[in-house]
């Protein structure tokens, strides 16, 4: 089973890398963009594991070491392989 | 007194730190390899400047993890002074010691340049031997030294006087023309609770001789002796 992470920065933190890439594509003439956000993309990959114990594993995994919550959210998602 | 100063793969200022407190100093300091549990016997613990595991996932993320970091969480619930410099205050952020987190600067910029910040409250083991208001000159280089809290960590820290150290103008005044990193309300160090455990982004391991440019860094390990 493959899990699919997204870590990105919270709300309420300032993402100034998110903004200088709004600023570059804005300069590219890409007028819509009103906001980005960036963050991480990790996948880990498991054996062994039901899915329900997975999506425990890997909500625990995110919170002890791949996600920081004072300044970051996660989100995953299971891909069975 | 016997300091102990960790090393870490990608560690950068422990032999400053060493050499500040053992040549300049006159203290006795003995370097803690990160794989070792064994503190030495020290009666304080300096967490050097760098970029540790090569800041891999996050500034600290992974030096947290390490066997010595067990035993200096440990030193440090017992009461044991530590004190963490730029890298060292993110690898104690992260490990939970001290509130908050440091992010990219404001500026997307690496900066290293001198600063000048102001002794908010002296009820720390590195600031006991400092005046309130006192400003100290003492260099910074980090990319990544922007302090950030939420809302109510940020009060906690404020009415508890736990916030040690703010980035100030030749005035004293906290401006924004001041702050190197884009920190919040201007924050460049904090303590815990019990006021032994002290994280900042300024390098007082290199302003410990005029030749340097500054004493003023001697003052933070001065004030542990001072107890």
């Amino acid at each position: 089973m493959l899990a699919r992470i997204y870590v990105t920065p919270k709300k309420a933190i300032l993402d100034p890398q998110g903004k200088a890439i709004a600023h570059s594509l804005h300069a590219l003439n890409y007028a819509e963009v009103a906001d980005v956000r960036m963050g991480k993309y990790l996948e880990v990959r498991l054996h062994g594991l039901s899915r329900a114990q997975a999506e425990q594993r890997i909500d625990e995994m995110c919170r002890r070491l791949l996600a920081n919550l004072v300044i970051e959210d996660f989100r995953f998602e299971l891909v069975e392989e | 007194m016997k300091w102990g100063v960790v090393t870490f793969p990608g560690s950068l200022d422990d032999r400053d730190a060493l050499y500040g407190l053992g040549t300049v100093l006159g203290q006795q300091a003995v370097s803690l390899w990160h794989k070792d549990r064994d503190l030495q016997g020290v009666e304080a613990v300096v967490l050097p400047g760098g970029f540790s595991y090569g800041d891999y996932l996050r500034c600290g993320a992974i030096a947290r993890l390490s066997p010595i970091m067990q035993s200096v969480v440990d030193f440090a619930d017992a009461g044991g002074p530590v004190l963490g410099m730029c890298n060292g205050f993110q690898i104690l952020c992260e490990s939970g010691l001290l509130p908050g987190a440091l992010v990219r600067n404001r500026s997307l910029s690496f900066v290293c340049e001198w600063t000048r910040v102001r002794v908010e409250t002296t009820r720390t083991r590195f600031t006991a031997g400092c005046n309130v208001g006192e400003i100290l000159r003492i260099p910074i280089k980090h990319g990544e030294g922007c302090y950030v809290a939420d809302q109510a960590t940020l009060a906690t820290l404020e009415d508890k006087g736990r916030v040690v150290f703010r980035y100030v103008n030749e005035a004293g005044e906290a401006t924004e023309a001041a702050n190197p990193n884009g920190a919040l309300r201007n924050i460049a160090g904090v303590t815990n609770a019990k006021g032994n455990v002290v994280g900042l982004m300024p390098h007082p391991e290199h302003a410990v001789e005029a030749l340097l440019g500054s004493e003023d860094g001697r003052k933070l390990f001065l004030s542990v002796l001072a107890r």
